[in-house]
């Protein structure tokens, strides 16, 4: 199998999307000639030309409403927002109106529409180019958020994604688009949206985590198991919504302990449901508290190398988190 | 392409039919029977009407939540339309909609909304669709006039004028934006001058009282947009005689504004019109009126009779 970068498959599921369904199109700012601001549509104006890889105005709100409305009349966009600090000027065309049509049409409509966007801190973006924004949107039914880890997943729950009748939301980990890299299979396969993924088996501990998060917890959690013996479960949520409760359920009754690291601030954030539903429906299996390492309840991420590295969970932060709770 | 005889009839039985409506909603809503919030189209019949008969059955409509009289000109069927008023299950959305979001797929009308110009930018997609697929379909966006002043307008406009899609922008201009009159709200008064912004040098401001003019203007911005020239806006200057929604105080407006606008009723000039060319008589239009009356009470059993939706119906389609 080939070795390739997270954004390289990202790349690459669009083009296969593109080459595939002639309804498939990407529009977004920048998304033409220039390849996107971190190259992720790099060569697909080339090969498939200014009418399915548009260039948008700078205008979030419209870029999300064109993608809806095109989406309605039985096209399938692919609509990238720059950076998801910028999603916000297009909230309500997400919540109000892609999350929405098919209840309120009675399953008339339906809304196959997904808005790509590169989230997270660690790459010295500041208070608007660093932002996780998962929470806003899983808590809202009639939206299906997806969030890779891998290249393997990014490509084949993309291309997923872009076959899904549902509005998906897909977030990618931007401080890994060239850090993490991995094997993607030859040829055509998908990911399903849906299932979560067991990317580590252990007896200890459960630590739930997506996106950039489980890349550090996969580090972590080999660092306690050579140093202090400790063997961690993994899970990868990889579909934030709808949540795959099985598997999440079916690890914490294997471990009764259970860790979640999220990037996002701390209250009321992604974890919190995870830890809400473990409490509620698998507290006979409970054998420690549930934790949360997550980023801390500021405002925006700091601009300061320095404050950046104290916003961000990391390798460290996890692996001490880990022994914490394994203690118990 | 003018109105054929039976168009000219039939429009004045659809204005008829709109304003009957609306009036036995407004009795309706006051005996409980619909409930939450209630947006009356009276006195702007005629800019629905004249839509039906400018646009191709396989055009796209789509308008913003004072959406009655349009998806009764459109041609949803007027007991569906009622049902969804009272919320029944045999609504045009099962209840789930309500009288803000009326809509219809096989008619292609692309509902109400309620969120002022939200689905501004919807018809701009709606119309790359098709620009897209290279049919020669074209979509008519209506709005409020108080939607002209909120980013969506801009961002849609904008981008309608940048990639020449097909739609034809219609501002129902009733004055009132809410509570709040134009000039009060917009920095220019006549709206139609928002169009040069957005390259869009087609743009005519219409007396949206008289269905002829409104249809006439519609039939050319259609044909110019669907000859691909990029989008039309067109300002129709109408009134709505109600409140913006029931239970509204209208402590903006004085009494003698609304009685004089009365004086210009579309419905009034349309009748007076077919009678003074000929086309009817007054016995014609009091059994169009008559037959109006008995298809609103038609509906008013239908919906009062059908069942609500059952409780399980609030977990379906919520994904396909």
């Amino acid at each position: 199998m080939p070795e390739m970068t997270l954004i390289d498959a990202i790349r690459e599921a669009m083009d296969e999307e593109l080459a595939r369904d002639e309804r498939v199109f990407i529009t977004g700012e920048d998304v033409g000639p220039r390849g996107g601001v971190f190259r992720a549509t790099m060569g697909l104006y080339d090969k498939y030309g200014p009418d399915r890889v548009i260039d948008s105005p700078l205008a979030e709100l419209s870029i999300v409403g064109i993608g809806i409305g095109a989406a309605l009349a039985g096209m399938r966009p692919i609509c990238e927002i720059q950076f998801a600090d910028f999603i916000h000027p297009a909230f309500n065309q997400i919540i109000s109106e892609a999350a929405r049509m098919y209840y309120r049409s009675n399953g008339e409509w339906t809304v196959p529409l997904v808005i790509r966007s590169p989230y997270g801190g660690g790459i010295g973006g500041g208070l608007y180019h660093s932002q996780s924004v998962e929470a806003f949107f899983a808590h809202v039914p009639g939206l299906k958020v997806v969030i890779p880890a891998t290249p393997r997943d990014a490509k084949g729950l993309l291309k997923s994604a872009v076959r899904d009748p549902n509005p998906v939301l897909f977030f990618e980990p931007k401080k890994g688009y060239r850090l993490i890299r991995g094997e993607v299979p030859e040829g055509e396969y998908t990911v399903p949206i849906g299932p979560a993924n067991v990317t580590r088996e252990g007896d200890d501990l459960t630590v739930y985590a997506y996106g950039m998060m489980h890349y550090y917890t996969l580090q972590a959690a080999e660092q306690v198991a050579a140093q202090d013996g400790i063997q961690c479960e993994v899970v990868d949520i990889r579909t934030l919504a709808p949540l795959d409760r099985e598997t999440v359920l079916g690890s914490f009754r294997k471990t009764g302990k259970a860790l979640i690291v999220y990037e996002d601030n701390r209250f009321l954030g992604y974890g919190a449901e995870i830890a809400a539903i473990l409490s509620d429906e698998g507290f006979e299996y409970m054998d420690g508290p549930i934790r949360r390492l997550a980023g801390p309840d500021v405002p925006g991420v700091p601009f300061a190398h320095s404050m950046e590295r104290f916003f961000m969970p990391g390798v460290e932060k996890i692996a001490d988190a880990i022994r914490e709770l394994a203690a118990y | 392409m003018s109105l054929t005889k039976e168009q000219k009839l039939e429009a004045y039985r659809l204005m008829m039919l709109i304003r009957r409506f609306e009036e036995k909603c407004a009795e309706l809503y006051a005996a409980g029977d619909i409930g939450g919030f209630l947006h009356l189209y009276i006195g702007q019949e005629a800019i629905a009407v004249a839509a039906r008969y400018a646009l191709r059955p396989d055009d796209n409509l789509i308008t913003a939540y004072r959406d009655h009289g349009v998806a009764l000109a459109r041609g949803l069927p007027t007991r569906n339309v009622m049902a969804e008023m009272l919320g029944k299950a045999t609504g045009v959305s099962k209840g789930k909609g309500g009288s803000m979001h009326l809509a219809d797929k096989e008619k292609r009308f692309w509902g109400g909304w309620a969120i002022v110009g939200g689905h501004l930018p919807l018809a701009a997609g709606i119309a790359l669709a098709d620009q897209y697929r290279g049919e020669d379909r074209i979509t008519m966006a209506f709005m409020g006039d108080g939607s002209t002043n909120i980013g969506y307008f801009h961002e849609a406009l904008n981008l309608s004028g940048v990639w020449k899609l097909p739609v034809v922008w219609v501002i129902e201009n009733n004055q009132y934006g809410m509570g709040t009159a134009v000039t009060r709200a917009s920095a220019v008064s006549d709206l139609v001058q928002k169009a040069e912004a957005y390259g869009m040098p087609c743009c005519v401001q219409v007396d949206g009282m008289d269905l002829l003019a409104v249809y006439e203007n519609f039939v050319e911005a259609a044909g110019y947009v669907r000859s691909g020239e990029g989008p039309f806006l067109i300002e129709a200057i109408t009134y709505r005689y109600r409140g913006h929604s029931m239970g509204d105080p209208e402590r903006y407006r004085p009494v003698h504004e609304v009685e004089a606008k009365k004086a210009d009723d579309p419905i009034d000039r349309w009748g007076a019109h077919l009678l003074e060319e000929g086309l009817a008589t007054r016995e014609d239009l009091e059994k169009i009126d008559e037959d109006v009356d008995l298809e609103i009470e038609d509906a008013v059993e239908f919906a009062k009779n059908s069942p609500d939706p059952a409780p399980e119906e609030l977990y379906t389609d919520v994904y396909v």
